[in-house]
């Protein structure tokens, strides 16, 4: 800079992690370390409550990567999570294939289809995206009605030597003195808990790295964005194919421990979408920690309301508008702006220091 | 060979009813950009209203329609002006998710006043009445209205655009939001209006739907998608345009339907998807968007 001369010479860096973020994964860490061993004291009904609230924060975060960085609002990514399951039953039931191995391989099988399938809803913009992939999904769900081998219309189960399948479980029994249903619990809430902290490393990581920069950039201005040379097809196509392997895999995981699949539960918008943007959008879009606060508020709601059916839908439905128009960043958004905080760091600040101690020579 | 062009014949029936589903898409699109994941849920919820009137006063369903039309202008009237109106701006995610929000609320609503139990609008004879053809091919007379009425539908709708001051305000907005407030087009009310307009529509629709087949609370969101279908398939921006698309989905469900029963929905989406493929701009495209 010409003018630098004049005043004092400024120095600058970009900083991700705050002292504050520092201490949080801290605290994640060891809370993690915490999850781990929770089988150990916990019983069983707060395992599963567990494991749901595991898998609809691991949907969350996928979406929430796919929606609020690349704007491809999805209302079909219940097209992934019954793919996944009904990949891991044909797997299973029918390849004789181990459930453990089964589960990437659904992850790998939904991304190979995810790949055509976005050929076709990429023709569609914006809104109608939306709804083309609600279409993708009912389309999915109704070539899985046919499969007679799978129960067609009607589902089919799990054998119990498939669900007790799963290599550890004897290693489990043996060790917490459980009986066989209680570690087959325990075996899917450690397996939920992994699949959760890898997407949720895996949001981090590709948000952290220089791609991440151009989704932050593509949610703020896609326009713009563009205009910088993101390459925002391409990225767009990246995310789709990466959140739909994330989702299968959650799929599969989701259905080996309910050990039982239909076409209308397995593809089920509300379940699967509806939900999981509610999930997002009333924790706040666009950030990390907006799908974590939502999951966890959306968990106590279907804890203590969910007895009341019609009425907690109609609550949840409520509420989701209300956020929408009254605090469209979500409750983290509050929170964030007013206390300027971050606990996942994916956000560049530059941070500008007067530094004349160390003026530039050639200034 | 009669069974083939029976099937024909009653397709382009289907189609009517799923150009009215679409025509209140269309619409709403057409004027404001909105795409409503509520629209389904909303022909429902009309459907609801028409059984509530005919039942309460003891009329004919096609008396009753004509009580249920100004109540349902209203409603969509008061819905555009209050919730949506807030929603129209740059960002997408405000008006899908508040109408994916109301979708459930009035689906749940429902299900909550009414029950899971299927209705059906009841009106004597005609609901079975049928024309014959000779060849042993004869078409109701219900479906028949239905496909008149999507017409009917269409005809009003162009001339409302294209021959009135309330629809020159609508291609206005449309056109240039900008420059029509500049000319002193309140654009809010001519939204709410449009609205008001396309529950008119889904009245009808509901109508149709009702005397047809059974309904419940729940079937919401799988007409949404025939009514989006219809309208991508035959392009944007032309309500003759949605009622080819309805035809031609129609078409599409009961062909697959006579290869194998099962495959009617499927066929339809497939027809869809296919169509999306080869002129993703739908088969008579007008507006641009």
């Amino acid at each position: 800079m010409n003018g630098g001369a004049a005043g004092p010479a400024q120095s600058y860096r970009i900083e991700t992690a705050g002292r504050v973020s520092r201490l949080v994964a801290v605290i994640g860490c060891v809370a993690l370390l915490g999850l781990v061993l929770l089988p150990l004291f916990a019983g069983r009904y707060m395992i599963q409550d567990l494991i749901f609230l595991f898998y609809m924060l691991a949907l969350a975060q996928c979406w929430n990567l796919l929606a609020g960085y690349t704007g491809l609002i999805s209302v079909g990514q219940q097209a992934f999570v019954g793919l996944g399951g009904y990949l891991l039953f044909g797997l299973t039931l029918l390849g004789g294939i181990n459930p453990l191995l089964a589960i990437p391989i659904a992850g790998l099988v939904s991304a190979a289809l995810a790949l055509p399938t976005a050929l076709i809803v990429f023709r569609l913009r914006g809104a109608y995206f939306a709804i083309g992939t609600w279409v993708v999904a009912e389309v999915y769900r109704l070539v899985f009605a046919q499969f007679k081998a799978l129960g067609g219309g009607t589902g089919t189960s799990l054998s119990p030597s498939v669900t007790s399948g799963v290599p550890g479980i004897e290693w489990i029994k043996a060790m917490l003195d459980v009986r066989t249903p209680a570690a087959r619990d325990i075996a899917s809430y450690w397996l939920a808990l992994a699949l959760m902290a890898a997407t949720v490393a895996l949001v981090y990581l590709i948000l952290r790295s220089r791609q991440g920069l151009a989704l932050g950039a593509i949610r703020d201005h896609e326009d713009a964005a563009a205009g910088l040379g993101v390459d925002i097809v391409r990225i767009k196509l990246v995310v789709y194919v990466a959140v739909a392997a994330m989702t299968g895999m959650i799929g599969a995981l989701i259905y080996l421990q309910k050990a039982r699949i239909s076409p209308d539960a397995a593809f089920s918008v509300l379940d699967w979408t509806a939900y999981v943007i509610f999930i997002t959008v009333i924790g706040g879009i666009g950030t990390m920690e907006g799908p974590a606060i939502g999951a966890i508020i959306f968990y106590l709601m279907q804890r203590y309301l969910a007895d009341f059916g019609a009425w907690y839908l109609i609550l949840l439905g409520t509420l989701g508008i209300l956020v929408m128009l009254l605090a469209p960043k979500g409750l983290w958004g509050l929170v964030a702006e007013r206390y300027d905080l971050t606990l996942f760091p994916t956000r560049r600040r530059l941070v500008i220091e007067a530094a004349d101690s160390k003026r530039d020579a050639r200034s | 060979m009669t069974g083939w062009i029976d099937a024909l014949i009653q397709g382009v029936l289907l189609g009517g009813l799923y150009a009215l589903f679409a025509a209140g898409l269309s619409l709403i699109f057409g004027v404001m950009r909105l795409v409503n994941l509520a629209h389904g849920d909303l022909i429902v919820l009309a459907a609801f209203v028409i059984l509530v009137v005919a039942e309460r006063l003891g009329l004919d369903p096609f008396v009753a329609v004509v009580i249920a039309l100004p109540i349902l202008f209203v409603i969509g009237f008061a819905l555009q002006y209050v919730l949506l109106n807030r929603t129209l701006g740059r960002d997408l995610l405000p008006p899908l998710l508040v109408t994916f929000g109301l979708s459930i609320i009035i689906q749940n609503g429902l299900l909550q006043i009414f029950s899971a139990d299927s209705e059906r609008l009841r009106s004597g004879a005609i609901e079975t009445a049928s024309l014959p053809l000779g060849g042993g091919i004869a078409v109701g007379v219900v479906p028949l209205l239905t496909l008149l009425s999507a017409i009917a539908v269409v005809v009003m709708l162009n001339l409302i655009f294209y021959r009135t001051p309330i629809g020159r305000a609508f291609r206005a907005t449309s056109d240039d939001l900008e420059v029509a407030q500049l000319m002193g087009i309140d654009h809010r009310q001519i939204f709410a209006s449009a609205m008001g307009l396309a529950f008119v529509v889904a009245a009808i629709a509901a109508l149709y739907l009702g005397l047809r087949a059974n309904f419940d609370p729940t079937i919401g969101p799988a007409r949404l998608l025939y009514a989006f279908e219809a309208v991508i398939i035959g392009g944007l921006g032309s309500f003759w345009g949605t009622l080819a698309g309805g035809v031609i989905l129609g078409l599409a469900q009961t062909i697959g339907a006579r290869i194998d029963p099962e495959w009617q929905i499927l066929s339809g989406h497939l027809a869809f998807l296919a169509v999306l493929v080869m002129r993703p701009r739908g088969l008579f495209p007008r507006a641009l968007d």
